[in-house]
């Protein structure tokens, strides 16, 4: 195995993981905020169209980045007015809200079907990311540095400002925050537009980079993975981005392992491998330490002020 | 024209199961209720966008005669069950199931309906009142495998595909046939991603396969994402299903384009006539089912001349991929040298042939 290989094998688990990393960042904001919110795979879609539409009606694929979020972060204020001023059920709200992003996604999306775009490249100079060495760090699309950005800004905002302290003060007990003068409604309003904005970027990279075009359902159900990775990375951001790349690593070994024939288990092994060590990843941690699987306690609960 | 994505369906199915009463006076010259059940969304511009495409076709050929509906994203389970039963009950009298994996639910649903016609395309089991269908896209895989033989540089081929299937392992088989008979050498790389739709996996699949080496990769999954993917890398594809130019003019050595208009078309005309029977149809290219995009300008006069005398071959009935000796990937002898395959053989097919490399 030469040093390229490895080098280009790397890039592949990069441009994998980087959209479920984005939406995942995202939610996690949102879940600490005591809020779950299950329409990510509909705000990607949302995100995802509109990031592609721009860029080809503009040409300018920056203005279709930022589009791409606000229409992200506008979807997901539809399920913020419903769960949080009205008292809606979360999970069905979400739920519904991932069927919405589906089909208006598909709607806005049929009258772009058949076209393509140039895929967004790396921001830096082309020399830089000649030599295979120096790839591995410039030669990447704008968002595979915004999610890893994203993730450790979120990690420092949740653990090291007062912010950030009050956000998981709403997701740990509303009430009491509520009592000292924090407006939590507010606050879970700008964790969900937070989240929604990044799921927006997370569906742009789909239809900008990873595949220039717009197809229906493109995202293929990473939406619920990322779900799944918040909960996996128990809801931190460290342990979401190693466990993100861990992933990717892994579905990436899928295809190298089938590609070079290694025939040792059957193909529908590898495809849930993946998932499989998940599961056994989380159970280690969460009986090691306690602390793998706790849950912002609010989560999930609607928060009616009484008084 | 109605187009319901499988939620909306299962939301209204129950309203609409109620129509048929409401208009049980029916006129004498009521159109034929036509119904589709597609695997994918109709815009992947791949698969369902071909089938998509000849539904449309037909519609437009029969005017008024008919009244066709389809479901998108039907999945390959025990749901696309209910599905094809409220569809025969809402009065659909011919269904077109199009994709492998509907097989056993069309036999059980067509047990139920014994005046509902159904066809099922690429599939094996057969009814009195259930057709298979299919188009010998194989003979579409010789002909860009004969381009990928010719093209290749580093004598490494890939081919991205779905799941082993009869439909996708002759693909494979037929796609390094071809490329070995200009090159003896060639050896294709084949990875299964275990999904016909996600371009995001596609993606990725087919960049593991550029990065093992091959430069030139085809695809039998169903979005123009791999092509996007080799036009970046400046290596080759082939579109599948449809002429993928436009996502990748550069890529794209020429595209296997699916035909099923004229299917469609010929069947239906044969309900409304009364003379529809079980059979089973596999066109190609000799009946105008399997066609082909523009050969780009990487296609050189060789390989051109190539293909074209593959082409030429099958129109004429003087060429098959699959004439021995071919050994399995063990190296064993399948079939004798002079001998072909039958159809019936290929439906069943389990095995690739030798210098496939796969897991």
């Amino acid at each position: 195995m030469s040093m390229t290989f490895i080098i280009d094998a790397l890039v592949t688990v990069i441009g994998i993981t980087t959209p479920i990393l984005l939406a995942a960042s995202g939610e996690l904001v949102v879940e600490k905020s005591g809020v779950i919110n299950l329409g990510v795979e509909g705000m990607m879609l949302v995100g995802a169209i509109a990031g592609f539409a721009v860029t080809f009606e503009t040409g300018n694929p920056w203005l279709g980045i930022v589009i791409a979020m606000l229409a992200g972060a506008a979807s997901s204020l539809i399920f913020g007015v419903l769960v949080l001023s009205l008292g809606a059920n979360q999970v069905a709200t979400g739920l519904a809200l991932t069927i919405f992003g589906i089909g208006l996604s598909s709607l806005i999306g049929s009258n772009y079907v058949g076209i393509a775009n140039d895929p967004l490249d790396s921001p830096f100079p082309d020399d830089l990311a000649k030599d295979a060495f120096w790839r591995i760090i410039f030669g990447h699309s704008p968002f595979v540095y915004m999610a890893v950005l994203l993730v450790l800004a979120i990690g420092y905002f949740l653990n090291k400002t007062r912010a950030g302290l009050v956000l998981r003060a709403v997701g740990e007990n509303d009430f009491s925050a509520h009592s000292i003068g924090y407006p939590v409604i507010a606050i879970r309003y700008a964790a969900i537009a937070f989240g929604g904005a990044a799921s927006g970027l997370a569906g742009a990279d789909f239809s900008m980079v990873i595949s220039p075009l717009w197809a229906e359902q493109m995202t293929a159900g990473r939406g619920w993975i990322a779900l799944a990775l918040v909960v996996f990375a128990g809801w931190r951001a460290g342990r979401l981005l190693a466990g993100s790349y861990f992933f990717g690593v892994l579905m990436a070994l899928e295809l190298y392992a089938k590609a070079s024939g290694f025939a040792i288990f059957p193909s529908q092994f590898w495809a849930a491998m993946p998932y499989l060590i998940a599961v056994i990843v989380l159970a280690i941690i969460s009986s090691r330490d306690g602390k793998g699987g706790k849950a912002p306690a609010c989560l999930g609960k609607p928060f009616i002020p009484n008084g | 024209m109605s187009k319901f994505t499988r939620r909306d369906f299962m939301a209204t199915a129950a309203a609409a199961s109620a129509l048929p009463l409401i208009g049980a006076s029916a006129k004498a010259a009521e159109p034929l209720k036509v119904a589709f059940i597609y695997i994918g969304p109709v815009g992947d511009y791949g698969w369902t966008w071909a089938h998509d495409k000849g539904r449309k076709e037909m519609e437009a050929a029969l005017g008024g005669a008919v009244k066709t509906t389809y479901v998108e994203n039907v999945k390959e389970d025990a749901s696309a069950i209910p599905i094809l039963r409220d569809l025969a009950r809402q009065g659909n009298k011919l269904i077109f199931a199009t994709s492998f994996g509907y097989m056993d639910q069309v036999m059980e649903v067509a047990k139920e309906f014994p005046d509902v016609k159904f066809e099922h395309c690429t599939g094996f089991k057969r009814a009195a009142n259930v057709t298979t269908y299919n188009s010998r896209f194989h003979e579409g895989r010789a002909v860009t495998g004969t381009i990928a033989g010719t093209v290749s540089k580093s004598g490494v081929i890939g081919y991205l595909g779905s799941f082993k299937i009869p439909e996708v392992v002759m693909g494979v088989n037929a796609f390094t046939l071809a490329a070995q008979a200009v090159n003896p050498k060639i050896q294709t790389k084949l990875v299964m991603i275990d999904s016909w739709f996600d371009p995001a996996k596609e993606t990725a699949a087919t960049e593991t396969l550029a990065n093992l080496g091959c430069d030139v990769i085809a695809t039998h999954t169903d979005s123009p994402a791999p092509l996007q993917f080799c036009q970046k890398k400046g290596i080759f594809g082939f579109g599948q299903g449809a002429d993928m130019s436009k996502f990748a003019p550069k890529a794209q050595l020429t595209a296997i384009q699916d035909i099923w208009g004229p299917h469609y078309i010929a069947r239906t005309k044969a309900a409304i006539a009364g003379t529809w029977k079980s059979e089973d149809f596999w066109d190609g290219i000799k009946e105008g089912a399997v066609q082909f995009a523009p050969y780009n300008a990487s296609v050189t006069a060789d390989a051109q001349a190539a293909a074209n005398k593959v082409i030429e071959g099958y129109k004429a009935g003087s060429y098959d991929v699959f004439t021995g000796p071919i050994y399995d990937q063990a190296g064993t002898l399948k079939v004798k040298e002079g001998q072909k395959m039958g159809l019936g053989d290929l439906a069943t097919i389990d095995w690739y042939v030798k210098g496939v490399q796969s897991a």
